[in-house]
């Protein structure tokens, strides 16, 4: 094809991408640098007969001027991600100088709303997705012995979880763990202890939406596994069995290293996906036990006044951390397309 | 293993079985019990005492006098005019998903057709853009939509949903296109085709069932999506997902938990529907990333 040709075919996509995507991320990473202007302030001195008082007032006029001139508002540089919301280098250093123990220095990152978001976001990150893979594969071994019949059957009914909006997903699960929803009323049964509440604490709220992400991202691992399962080599298991390999052994030897590759991908999907954890947030109103990156940059956008520059930096540290994610899969692509270097 | 001949033993059968049935618990009962409850009152949806109230509606029965309702329905399609939401989301699928189709495809061959260096970074840069969660551009959107009086307009939402899109749209078809043998349309060139041309007769008749799951991942993704919506619309044009958000704002404190139950349930039957006709397609969609790697 015609470097012309590729031109104009590509033009469209191209336009779309580079105004609703490329354009954007510029004007978050400009606005991470500038805080909104401070009124313009008169300061008059007014005397009377008891004597002189100075007294400020608002210059409506120069402070819409000033709005309009510099619409981005004033350059800050990076004081923003320094801040107390943000990576709050300031207190960091106290906690870190009047630390009494390493777990006490921790917990007091936790009264830091990025640290503690971070702190969801990695954990989720860390336990939804090898989960997700051992769930996924567990369940595709399961469903590829079951008979022909069956097996569409459970394609189906396994494809809901993940199809469903998030949101909608994580508020069937809500109410069904509400004290009075079935599975809350049945957990109190079980537990007999009837102020048993899945909402009311930290590790609980956490446990909850782990579960959630695990149930809603399984079925993605699963279809994969599943379709990888078709294709595993018939003779190389006849000939594992002939040595005498127990089931579990042609599981181990065989079909794991055979879907391998798939387990990568579908790692890299999830650390993608799970990361910008958010949805069920809001779903379960778990936001005061749990809190994600994005959830924080929702939180900002959502305020009477739309706190923007806060926004932005945080969209800008979320960004920096997708990259290190993708970094080892970046690096292998490039190996892949230069193998000589 | 089905290849294995062996029989397998009676205990590892029943593990099995019971793992899987399990597994269809898991997966499935949330959505009929909520679907079936969807027709009851609130006492009895979230019933305390006897969670057979639930099934059986007394509660319901004592104020209705049958064991369904259809009063959630009612309050939250008519009194709180979900059509509206209904309808909204459905014009903005409906256009994302054709504009999304139509320059993603373009984009998409010309990327499988074209063996130069820059095709490859094009592609990278679509991966990572991929990777961004969308609701670290929202508020790059804001200023400038404000600026130019735009922001609140389902147009503005639906041009800014394909652009989320194309990523994973250019990605998907150019995978499906480079099955294509590159021989069809090289032929159709040596005939005497533009490339457009062989791309009009040759291409376009036998692109359809790629066409169609990428279609289908960008239907889900634009039905799906709340954190642009729910920031770009304004009230009259919100689509169902913040609509069913805003409820819980709402109907929570008005006690009128069963109207979001039910707008719950009417936003998961056209996706139940999907599955349901689309299947194949999906599957395949799902493992077309993975076994090319």
């Amino acid at each position: 094809m015609k470097h012309k040709t590729f031109f104009w075919f590509f033009l469209p996509t191209a336009l779309a991408m580079l105004l609703f995507i490329a354009l954007p991320l510029t004007s978050v990473v400009s606005q991470s640098f500038h805080a909104p202007h401070e009124e313009v302030l008169l300061v008059s001195e007014i005397c009377d007969p008891f004597g002189c008082a100075t007294e400020s007032t608002i210059d409506h006029q120069a402070t819409e001027q000033l709005k309009k001139d510099k619409p981005l508002g004033q350059w800050v540089g990076f004081e923003i991600y320094t801040d107390r919301n943000h990576l709050a280098f300031k207190e960091v250093a106290e906690f870190w100088q009047t630390r009494s123990s390493f777990t006490g220095f921790i917990s007091s990152l936790n009264n830091l709303q990025f640290y503690r978001a971070m702190g969801f976001t990695l954990t989720y990150v860390i336990v939804v997705t090898p989960l997700v893979i051992l769930f996924g594969l567990i369940i595709a071994l399961a469903v590829n012995s079951l008979h022909r019949h069956l097996k569409g059957l459970m394609v189906f009914f396994s494809l809901l979880p993940m199809i469903v909006t998030p949101l909608v997903g994580s508020l069937i699960l809500f109410w069904m763990i509400d004290a009075r929803g079935i599975v809350g009323s049945g957990l109190q049964e079980i537990f007999s202890d009837p102020n048993l509440s899945l909402k009311a604490s930290t590790g609980l709220t956490w446990v909850t939406l782990i579960v959630y992400g695990v149930w809603h991202s399984a079925p993605f691992a699963f279809i994969v596994f599943y379709a990888g399962l078709q294709t595993v080599p018939k003779e190389t298991l006849e000939s594992a069995m002939i040595d005498g390999a127990t089931r579990f052994q042609q599981v181990i030897h065989v079909v794991v290293p055979h879907l391998s590759p798939l387990v990568a991908f579908v790692a890299l999907i999830q650390l993608m996906d799970n990361f910008r954890v958010f949805e069920p947030i809001v779903g379960f109103s778990a936001s005061a036990h749990a809190t994600s990156l994005s959830w924080i940059i929702w939180n900002d956008i959502g305020q009477e006044i739309r706190l923007f520059s806060s926004a932005a930096t945080t969209s800008v540290l979320t960004i920096i951390g997708v990259v290190i994610l993708l970094l080892p899969v970046l690096i292998r692509t490039w190996r892949e397309f230069n193998p000589e270097k | 293993m089905t290849s294995n001949q062996i029989k397998r033993p009676l205990g590892l059968q029943l593990l099995i079985y019971g793992f899987v049935l399990l597994w269809l618990i898991v997966a499935a009962f949330p959505f009929f019990w909520t679907m079936w409850g969807s027709f009851k009152v609130e006492l009895d949806f979230f019933s305390k005492g006897d969670w057979k109230h639930a099934i059986s509606g007394v509660r319901t029965q004592a104020v209705y006098g049958e064991s369904f309702t259809g009063a959630g329905y009612e309050g939250a399609w008519i009194q709180e005019e979900f059509w509206r939401a209904f309808s909204n989301t459905a014009i903005v699928c409906f256009f994302t998903v054709l504009t999304s189709l139509t320059i993603a495809t373009l984009g998409g061959y010309a990327l499988s057709r074209s063996g130069f260096r820059y095709s490859f970074w094009l592609l990278i840069i679509a991966l990572v853009f991929r990777a961004l969660p969308p609701i670290t551009l929202v508020s790059g959107y804001l200023p400038p939509f404000y600026a130019w009086n735009v922001w609140g307009l389902l147009p503005t939402t639906i041009i800014v949903l394909v652009a989320i899109n194309q990523p994973f749209t250019l990605w998907m078809l150019h995978s499906f296109f480079q099955t294509i043998p590159k021989e069809l349309d090289e032929s159709a060139k040596v005939d005497g085709c533009t490339q457009f041309q062989a791309f009009r007769h040759v291409i376009i008749p036998v692109m359809w069932p790629g066409v169609i799951t990428a279609g289908l991942f960008s239907f889900l993704l634009a039905y799906n999506d709340f954190a642009v919506t729910a920031v770009l619309l304004n009230q009259d044009n919100q689509t169902m997902v913040p609509k069913i958000a805003s409820f819980m704002g709402t109907t929570q404190t008005e006690g009128n938990v069963m109207f979001a139950v039910a707008a719950v349930v009417s936003s998961i039957i056209p996706l139940f529907l999907l599955v349901l006709f689309f299947q194949r397609q999906l599957v395949s969609g799902l493992t077309a990333g993975a076994v090319k790697g």
